[in-house]
């Protein structure tokens, strides 16, 4: 419901909202982070300041190099853009510095909902949501006569339908890539499936259970309605097989639903017809199998106070309403006060109104999921059973965790 | 070559013809089909639909009225400014191939000469250098380079790059320099030479070939080379390998696949016509040079 | 040459490869031997846009004191080297000790991931290599025999495959075999099977891996050999040409040894790059078929917690793999020195 609430109060803050101060600061501001649209935007707001240097180094190998550049002491970067899964790694270092004075001080258009809490700390402001959820072909699940499905289990009788029918011969898509998509994918399956990923209060691995093998099967049965070539396929791979109306049916990222129908040369029919709704719950559940992530920035801790003050105040700039034009709106489901969700976004919006749960921000996640990523395709690939598949992952895990410190 | 030596009687020479016309449609048609592809648009190079798309543009055709387009080329290059990295891959490259080979020439003479035990367990040293995976070594220099504030700039990048690739270099120059007869700088040395000035006078003057035919190796590395460039370089100092891969997009984010099919045929370009001008040098330098194992 | 002036000459190399090699290799190895201190959790109340959660992390103050203490980590002995992503002597031993047949245990070898990338790469190495060589060979030996108009167009196009980056080679040979590519379409169509799919099962993953290996690494072969074809000694084979000697004697008896010093440098170098073959892994999207120690550290490094401990160990590993494997050609270069000597 947070969502909605907050599209009401932007509504009306953007009819009284008044232009911000032109953004002044005395310091340095240098950002890593990913390099998608959303994040340009960000990145040449925060460049509008004036009275310091600000640069910006958005690259896809953030992740790579933001911790070893936020360690140095005048650390390089002043600034992380962090997802809920990255966020972790930065804590974990202790590169990162709480943030409850500078909200207190300059944080003032900043609504509750941004502010990223850590044990009653102030971490990081997000200011974009993504989730994963349906994306399909309304014309062909017509002609087959079924509904959009609102679970996985519906979803399987209508890809039958629809291969019976002869409309398609791979109906449902996937990012099963093996690695992290392949992992994500179990993710969202198992949370739909109600498990839980770890005993509570520990880093002790529990996904051998009877959810995790129902979401393995799961997965299976949906592969058995892919392209032979799944274990190869990442989001690119999955949107190019929509485009080109191969597929009816795929859980797909919010944050690519907007420029789907765009690219040269969609089949008309696609691009008719392509239709979202929210995330499907599996096995009864009634938690989506999928989960919400937020991007968001941090602010270095090993750097001056001046220069915390200009990163916080020339980003709090880059994320102020003003920033929403028709460019930038439809780059991402923003979380900025005035922000009017477009069409494509409304499958986020379906996602965190029905409850979904967050990606796990727990200092091992990160280690499960690469671990879940290598190990689990011999079991798609129909090479071992799920519970070997799911016993070598958490041998995988463990091992890696022990190595950490995170078990002993 | 001697003809009579290598006469070939009928039968073979179109056997060994038509092995080459194979080979050659082998090496060069994934590169024909890129640069032909390279004018369509995504979903017609994908082919996802009927591959013979790639061929006809029939999507190309729905969009533009035309079955080609240099919508590709103008996304890389004047969007995503590809003239950049194009600028920075030739400083890189100019710069590693230079000092690898004042490196590499120096330490491979010295290699060559001296008759002591150690000159042989140096080079099995640097053969085990050669063995460490680039990325690992990478990761190790992040940390430092961030606090020394080296990171990102392109000599960090050059230097590492040299330093990577001396252990090929000193390799190959040492097999070289082993060719060229020792009488030369024995007896300038007897005419009062230092070894420096034998080396500078004499060496100097006849180890081109050996010396070019490393240097296109050398060059070859720095402008394919991703595991150090992708991680050392700040976006606005990128090189195009690692230019190219960032335009193949993320998992949550759409790429520009033409785009990067464009600058993979731009980056090409360059090299044909590197080759094209360089082979006579290359040959004869790989025919004299010659590496010895 | 003179002790001193030996060290004038090989000092700028010898630094370059000191700083930048032996120094990140030193790390290296203390690396994999100690690992992060025990991380001390506390349970802690989060909240994101969408909702508040208990949840766990790391206790920074309490960790902070034991790094301080000890900053090199706890030390961990070989353990790193032996555990299950890596050597696994625990795993085996337990797989042998419970072993239903020798077919059991060579299975359950196969589901371990150090012996699943070695079953690849060693695979991936000793096909690759020999046929790369000897592809190389008969290419270099059908250019040599061409009109010289032509060699130099002939020589760019060969070329070809080494001089492109593999990120890039590989990816765009991963578009072609697609099933709906144009070599998938065009094996489907000669082996008439419609539902081929190259990507989709083990064994025609690495055959394809191999395919690309010796259509990447053949040109290197190539240039060296053709390089060694010019220093050919005429002499030698005009008389062997006058002794009757068809042209099959002249190669075996003439050619291949005069090549032979060129074969065991492309061995060297290949057997190297080979051993450590990853970026057609990363290309051809292959990591459910296909792994390799380069491929463990680049997925240790890029996970959201990275295992430097895990990655520096499989580092080391790749040393030793290839000092082992290069042993034979080292021996025998240690002769030839010793005979020059």
């Amino acid at each position: 419901m947070f969502l909605k609430k907050l599209v009401m109060a932007s509504a009306m803050t953007l009819m009284a909202g008044e232009a911000l101060a032109d953004c002044e600061i005395s310091g340095r501001v240098n950002i890593v982070g990913n390099e998608f649209p959303a994040i340009q935007t960000v990145g040449n707001g925060a460049k509008e300041c004036t009275g310091g240097k600000v640069s910006a180094n958005l690259t896809a190998d953030h992740q790579k190099i933001n911790v070893a550049g936020m360690t140095g002491n005048p650390a390089e970067y002043t600034s992380a853009i962090v997802a809920n899964s990255s966020i972790v790694a930065l804590m974990n270092e202790d590169v990162i510095r709480p943030l409850d004075d500078l909200v207190a001080k300059y944080g003032g258009g900043l609504k509750k909902n941004q502010l990223i809490t850590i044990d009653g700390k102030v971490m990081a402001i997000a200011f974009m949501a993504n989730a994963q959820h349906l994306v399909y072909r309304a014309d062909i699940l017509e002609q087959a006569g079924v509904n959009p499905p609102s679970t996985y289990e519906e979803m399987l009788a209508a890809a039958k339908t629809i291969k019976e029918q002869g409309l398609m011969e791979h109906p449902i898509g996937g990012a099963y890539m093996a690695g992290w998509n392949l992992a994500q994918e179990f993710n969202n399956m198992y949370i739909g499936m109600g498990g839980e990923f770890f005993e509570p209060g520990t880093a002790k691995v529990s996904i051998n259970n009877e959810a995790g093998i129902a979401a393995l099967e799961m997965m299976k049965a949906l592969s058995g309605y892919m392209n032979p070539d799944f274990l190869t396929h990442d989001s690119n791979a999955t949107n190019a097989e929509f485009r080109a109306g191969n597929v009816a049916l795929m859980n797909m990222w919010g944050s690519r639903a907007a420029t789907l129908p765009d690219a040269d040369g969609v089949d008309p029919a696609v691009k008719e017809h392509m239709a979202i709704a929210g995330p499907m719950t599996v096995g009864g559940g009634k938690i989506p199998a999928t989960t919400l992530w937020w991007d968001g920035w941090t602010v270095a801790k090993n750097i001056s106070d001046e220069d915390a003050a200009a990163t916080f105040k020339a980003l709090t700039y880059a994320i102020r309403p003003e920033i929403l034009n028709d460019t930038t709106s439809p780059q991402a489901v923003w979380l900025i006060d005035g922000y009017q969700p477009t069409p494509a976004a409304q499958g986020v919006f379906d996602a965190a109104n029905a409850g979904s749960v967050p990606y796990p921000m727990l200092p091992y996640q990160g280690l499960l999921h690469s671990a879940l990523g290598a190990e689990l395709s011999d079991f798609m690939q129909g090479k071992e059973d799920a519970a070997t598949a799911l016993a070598d992952a958490e041998a995988a895990y463990t091992t890696a965790a022990k190595e950490k410190g995170y078990l002993n | 070559m001697s003809a009579k030596a290598f006469k070939q009687p009928p039968a073979l020479r179109t056997f060994s013809s038509a092995f080459v016309i194979v080979w050659l449609v082998i090496a060069a048609f994934p590169f024909l089909w890129t640069l032909w592809g390279s004018f369509k648009i995504e979903l017609d190079f994908f082919s996802k639909a009927d591959w013979q798309n790639a061929l006809t543009g029939a999507r190309t055709f729905l969009e533009h009225g035309s079955p080609f387009t240099g919508d590709g080329y103008q996304g890389a290059w004047v969007q995503e400014e590809f003239w950049q990295a194009v600028i920075n891959t030739a400083i890189v490259c100019f710069f590693t191939v230079a000092i690898s080979l004042t490196f590499g020439t120096l330490g491979g003479y010295a290699l060559s000469r001296s008759t002591y035990r150690y000159t042989f367990w140096l080079l099995i040293i640097a053969l085990i250098f050669r063995a460490m995976p680039p990325i690992t070594l990478v990761a190790g220099y992040l940390l430092p380079f961030f606090e020394w504030n080296l990171w990102g700039i392109l000599p960090t990048t050059i230097i590492v790059l040299v330093a990577i690739n001396q252990p090929f270099t000193l390799w190959m120059l040492h097999s070289f320099f082993q060719k060229i007869p020792k009488e030369l700088d024995e007896s300038a040395k007897v005419d009062g030479c230092t070894q420096f000035q034998a080396f500078r006078h004499v060496i100097i003057p006849v180890m081109w070939p050996g010396v070019i035919t490393t240097g296109l190796f050398s060059f070859l590395l720095a402008y394919n080379d991703f595991a150090v460039t992708s991680m050392l370089l700040s976006k606005e100092n990128q090189t195009m390998v690692p230019k190219i891969a960032s335009f193949l997009g993320t998992t949550q984010t759409e790429g520009n696949v033409m785009f990067a099919v464009a600058a993979v045929v731009s980056a090409t370009a360059p090299l044909f016509i590197l080759v094209m001008f360089f082979q006579r040098q290359i040959v004869s330098g790989l025919t004299q040079g010659a590496v010895k194992g | 040459m003179k002790h001193k002036t030996f060290f004038w000459f090989i000092l700028p190399t010898a630094t370059a490869m000191l700083l930048f090699i032996a120094l990140p290799i030193v790390s290296v190895v203390t690396q994999s031997l100690f690992t992060p201190h025990e991380q001390i959790l506390k349970t802690v109340e989060n909240c994101t846009p969408f909702n508040c959660t208990e949840s766990t992390v790391v206790d920074l103050e309490a960790t902070e004191k034991q790094r301080v203490e000890q900053p090199l980590g706890r030390w961990a002995g070989l353990s790193i080297y032996l555990d299950r992503g890596h050597l696994a002597t625990t795993a085996i031993a337990e797989a042998w000790n419970t072993r239903t047949s020798l077919g059991n245990f060579v299975d359950r070898l196969g589901n371990l991931p150090f012996y699943r990338a070695m079953s690849f790469t060693l695979t991936y190495t000793f096909v690759v290599t020999p046929l790369l060589i000897v592809l190389g060979f008969v290419i270099a030996v059908a250019v040599n025999s061409l009109h010289r108009h032509l060699k130099g167009l002939v020589i760019f196009f060969s070329l070809l495959p080494m001089i492109v980056s593999p990120l890039i080679g590989s990816l765009v040979l991963f578009w072609m075999i697609d099933s709906r590519g144009v070599l998938g379409t065009g094996l489907q169509w000669l082996l008439s099977n419609p539902d081929l799919s190259l990507k989709a099962s083990t064994e025609l993953t690495w055959i394809m891996l191999i395919v690309y290996g010796v259509w990447h690494s053949a040109p290197f072969a190539f240039v060296v050999f053709y390089a060694g074809l010019q220093t050919l000694p005429q002499d030698t084979m005009e008389s062997a040409m006058i002794d009757g000697a068809t042209r099959w004697q002249q190669t075996k008896y003439v050619v291949i040894p005069h090549l032979m010093p060129l074969v065991t440098f492309v061995a060297l170098i290949q057997l190297m790059d080979n051993f450590r073959v990853f970026e057609p892994i990363v290309g051809f999207n292959a990591e459910a078929h296909a792994s390799s120690l380069s491929w463990f550290i680049f997925n240790d490094l890029g996970g959201e917690t990275r295992l430097l401990s895990s990655a520096s160990a499989s580092s080391v590993l790749t040393i030793i793999g290839v000092a082992i494997l290069l042993s034979p050609v080292l021996v025998r270069t240690w002769r030839d020195f010793n005979a020059k000597g």
